[in-house]
């Protein structure tokens, strides 16, 4: 059992000793044959006797009251086993960040869409047809169907707030006394996560023990919400996800988990409950639209002496918990006057919850945008106005930076993707232009605990709650065993996703990885301990590689030292001290060649390449899918996504992925990610920073200024759709 | 009131006979997942948007989620299942593990399915929106990517998707002209 608290650099762990050399190695996942054959199992996919399918009943209405359900027709098909409508013990919608449990049924409707209850078949067939035919009457109420027109009621952030207004100096005066000084209004629409596997789950009982399968990215937080909403010990649960269809931030307790547990209980059987693609539009939490002032004043150098980020973002009545929007600006430029400040809009609109990279994700498309502006006013390469801003410390809180490679990764990116050699040109219908933005995100640490077992065949086997949402936890964490503890990956088994396994951090936030593969590394530290008391050596004097302890001059085989009972050790990591003394961020450099149609507006990006610093990188091929997986969602908030409300009913228009945009293929041109590589030994033990958040961190600034750079219009009203571009193009 | 027949129905799949005693309304997709066990192949929309349930039936790509199963008794349907195992993988499968052609893996059985389907509709000449000459479409990464672009993917392996297919491809070729 090895506890360590982040308050100081880790001395060093029998990882960094290793000659296995597996650590970083772009290896394919280990789970990758499982994934390509259909043999991995997701949520909906295990098959249980007596198993029956629920299918939810929603609310058609904005902001109301349910006045009556008529289930008698539903009631009377074949297969039906029950309609539960109108339920207390139901939930309304899924929890959103910060609420503790899920608000039961009441009879108030205060967003489309809302859950009213669920319909019990024998067959999927038959439950969804029971769902369609329960008739539910609602009076309807008038409703804030709009961010600004919620705006007389907005809040600031609430006590505890996971950012609070920041306010430095005065950028009022700052402004007035700039050389340069550019106050511009941005906004980005409402977006979903659209993973593509939908929320369900099957729940089972025995006796007062609930299993759900389910697809939950985070169960450390998923347990006490559902114990709560359900009224039961969170001991009683188990979560079970070992393969998850995507989640980026959506994948936690959704309304399904609570249907399900809860008819399954009733009806004394199994149930299956999956959400329908519409559904998941409107009772499961998106990302708040934003309406971002931007302000930088600047000297006639292009030195930054203030900047602001100051936002209107929404959340549904009832809850708090907002898009941190000015989040990557906060440490990310010098200036002495700053200004982070958002407000939040009431509405009766679907929940604002957490999608990948709150804050970044939206704050960096408006702050680097503006940015570009900036440099066109002063006349300066983009580049260079990054440059004369980079800060020796977090110039909000001093804070020395844990590791910062900001510059370096422009000047790795400008090398490679020829930024000097970049020519504003025509090609036929086609205006071609470059940009370039900033990548910044937070860098987080989470407790995290993970089993290692060292067996006397010579085999380790990991185990730990924490998930793989495809972000390649099942390969890290191997090549982590591995490299610690001299085993090829072969030798590692790898146990995720069940919540009977030692609690890890979970996936979020960025800090799936550091944590987790920092809880395994510690593990192993107390197992080479173990070996080397075996051994009568020092671990420092072993060397382990292929199976084998090499020390002095003797070679012998692991499954020798352990013997008949394997060695179990538990590693735990826990953040300290250094997530207040350090300033802790990834960061990035993005770069992108857009072709816009002269006659259509169309934009087509040709060339995107990003250049990240991400601390000590664990797998050189998952990590670059997650940069470039990151740099693509940029570019769908560039010029595609966007959540429409019809402004009469509250309800989400396009709530498909025929109308809801992402990112396809042929909206994808080859794209570039690179690491500039360097152990970040005061965030975490294993020195790794997050991945999957900073990819999309700036990559939609890149694209749109890009856009600007080849037609010379400046939307600030993402996306950027050909209607925005057209009045402005030049005569054809 | 819809149709509450039920009845065996027979299939063949992967080149097993099955039975199975089903609702008439049950998507082909639904038959596979829900009642024969088969759920490689995935529902990510049940609307034909994404793709995630693209499999091959008589050889044609098609999207599982559209049809219903009562009206391929007679045909020859291939899954993801069908294509190969963990222990012999199919070449476009391989190449999706080589390229890290996904990360969720959740659209994957959907996008191998696709692009087997697709090699062979380039194989038979068939033009897309993306060919200069529809009488002679030439086979490149503005082709891949194009006729890939019914299956979507939010984790958002786009180009290591394509760099999968485009080796598959490359490979079938070679090894069409060795034989």
């Amino acid at each position: 059992m090895t506890e360590y608290r982040m308050d100081e650099a880790h001395a060093g762990l029998a990882l960094d000793r290793g000659v296995q050399g597996i650590l970083g190695r772009p290896l394919d996942r280990i789970d990758g044959p499982a994934k390509v054959t259909g043999a991995a199992r997701y949520a909906l996919e295990h098959r249980l006797e007596h198993l029956v399918w629920g299918v939810a009943i929603t609310a058609p209405v904005g902001k109301g009251r349910v006045v009556a359900f008529d289930t008698a027709n539903a009631e009377a098909m074949p297969g039906v086993l029950a309609i539960y409508a109108g339920d207390e013990a139901l939930p309304r919608q899924t929890p959103v960040f910060g609420q503790d449990r899920a608000q039961p049924y009441d009879g108030t409707i205060d967003s489309w869409g809302e859950i009213v209850g669920v319909a019990i078949a024998e067959s999927f067939e038959a439950a969804r047809a029971a769902a369609r035919a329960v008739i539910v009457t609602c009076a309807t109420e008038d409703g804030i169907f709009a961010t600004r027109d919620g705006e007389g009621d907005a809040f600031g952030p609430p006590e505890g707030a996971l950012l609070p207004n920041i306010v430095k100096g005065d950028l009022d005066r700052a402004m007035a006394e700039a050389a340069v000084a550019l106050d511009v209004d941005y906004s980005t629409p409402r977006q979903v996560h659209a993973a593509m596997e939908p929320h369900g789950t099957i729940a089972e009982w025995h006796g007062d023990k609930l299993t759900l399968r389910c697809s939950m990215q985070i169960f450390r937080q998923a347990r006490p919400v559902l114990a709560n909403s359900l009224g039961i010990a969170p001991e009683d649960i188990r979560l079970i996800s070992p393969f998850i269809g995507g989640g980026f931030g959506g994948k936690n307790v959704s309304a399904d988990a609570l249907l399900a547990a809860v008819a399954a209980k009733r009806l004394g059987r199994p149930v299956k409950v999956a959400l329908a693609r519409a559904q998941i539009f409107h009772a499961c939490y998106g990302r708040s639209d934003t309406y971002q002032r931007i302000r930088l004043a600047a000297d006639a150098q292009g030195r930054l002496i203030g900047y602001g980020q100051d936002s209107l973002v929404s959340q549904k009545v009832g809850a708090n918990s907002f898009e941190p929007v000015p989040l990557g600006a906060i440490a990310l430029y010098r200036g002495e006057h700053r200004s982070f400040t958002t407000r939040v809009a009431p509405v009766n609109l679907v929940a604002h919850g957490p999608v990948r990279a709150p804050g970044e994700a939206v704050g960096m498309i408006a702050l680097e945008c503006a940015m570009d502006e900036l440099a066109r006013e002063l006349g300066l390469d983009p580049i260079e106005l990054r440059r004369r801003n980079e800060p020796e410390r977090d110039p909000t809180t001093g804070r020395p930076f844990s590791s910062r490679r900001l510059i370096e990764c422009f000047d790795e990116g400008a090398r490679r993707f020829g930024w000097d050699r970049r020519e504003r040109r025509r090609e036929g219908e086609w205006l071609v232009g470059h940009g370039v933005a900033t990548a910044a995100r937070v860098n987080f640490l989470a407790d995290s605990s993970a089993r290692v077992t060292l067996t006397g065949e010579g085999r380790a086997i990991v185990e730990t709650d924490m998930t793989d949402l495809g972000t390649g936890t099942y390969t890290i964490l191997a090549q982590v065993a591995g490299e610690a503890l001299g085993l090829p990956v072969e030798s590692v088994d790898v146990r995720l996703g069940d919540s009977d396994f030692p609690t890890g951090a979970g996936s979020g936030g960025s800090f799936g990885a550091a944590s987790s593969a920092s809880s395994v590394a510690l593990a192993c530290d107390d197992i080479v301990r173990s070996l080397a008391a075996a051994m009568g050596a020092t671990p420092e004097e072993m060397t382990l590689k292929d199976g084998h302890v090499i020390a002095g001059n003797r070679r012998v085989p692991l499954g020798d030292l352990v013997g008949d009972t394997p060695i179990v050790a538990i590693g735990t990591i826990h953040p300290g001290a250094n997530n207040r003394r350090f300033s802790q961020a990834a960061h990035g450099a993005q770069f992108c060649e857009a072709w816009v149609n002269a006659v259509t507006g169309e934009v087509r990006v040709k060339r995107m390449l990003g250049v990240f610093d991400c601390g000590r990188i664990l797998n050189h091929k998952t990590a670059r899918s997650q940069a470039i997986g990151g740099m693509i969602w940029g570019l769908g908030y560039a010029l595609h996504e966007e959540v429409h409300i019809d402004p009469r009913t509250g309800a989400i228009a396009n709530r498909d992925f025929g109308e809801y945009h992402i990112p396809t293929n042929a909206d994808v041109p080859q794209i570039e990610a690179w690491f500039v590589e360097e152990v970040d030994r005061h965030a975490n033990p294993v020195g790794a920073k997050g991945i999957g958040e900073l990819g999309i961190s700036g990559a939609g600034a890149a694209v749109a200024n890009a856009v600007f750079d080849a037609c010379g219009v400046r939307v600030r009203d993402m996306p950027i759709t050909p209607d925005k571009l057209l009045m402005g193009l030049p005569p054809i | 009131m819809l149709s509450r027949t039920e009845g065996a129905m027979h299939f063949t799949i992967n080149g097993m006979q099955y039975d199975a005693d089903i609702d008439v309304r049950t998507s082909l997709l639904d038959l596979l997942r829900e009642h024969l066990g088969l759920a490689g192949s995935k529902k990510g929309c049940d609307h034909g948007q994404c793709g995630a349930c693209t499999i091959l039936v008589n050889g044609r790509r098609i999207n599982a989620c559209l049809t219903l199963a009562v009206m391929h008794q007679d045909d020859e349907i291939v899954t993801i299942e069908g294509l190969g195992t963990i222990d012999d993988l199919h070449p476009m499968q391989a190449a999706f593990v080589q390229h890290d052609g996904y990360q969720c893996g959740y659209c994957t059985p959907g996008q191998i399915c696709s692009a087997v389907g697709m090699l062979d509709e380039v194989a038979r000449g068939w033009p897309s929106h993306a060919s200069a000459d529809l009488a002679r479409p030439i086979f490149d990464d503005d082709e891949i990517s194009e006729r890939m672009s019914g299956n979507l993917c939010r984790c958002s392996a786009y180009p290591n998707i394509v760099d999968a297919i485009r080796e598959a491809h490359a490979a079938s070729i070679e090894s069409e002209q060795a034989a």
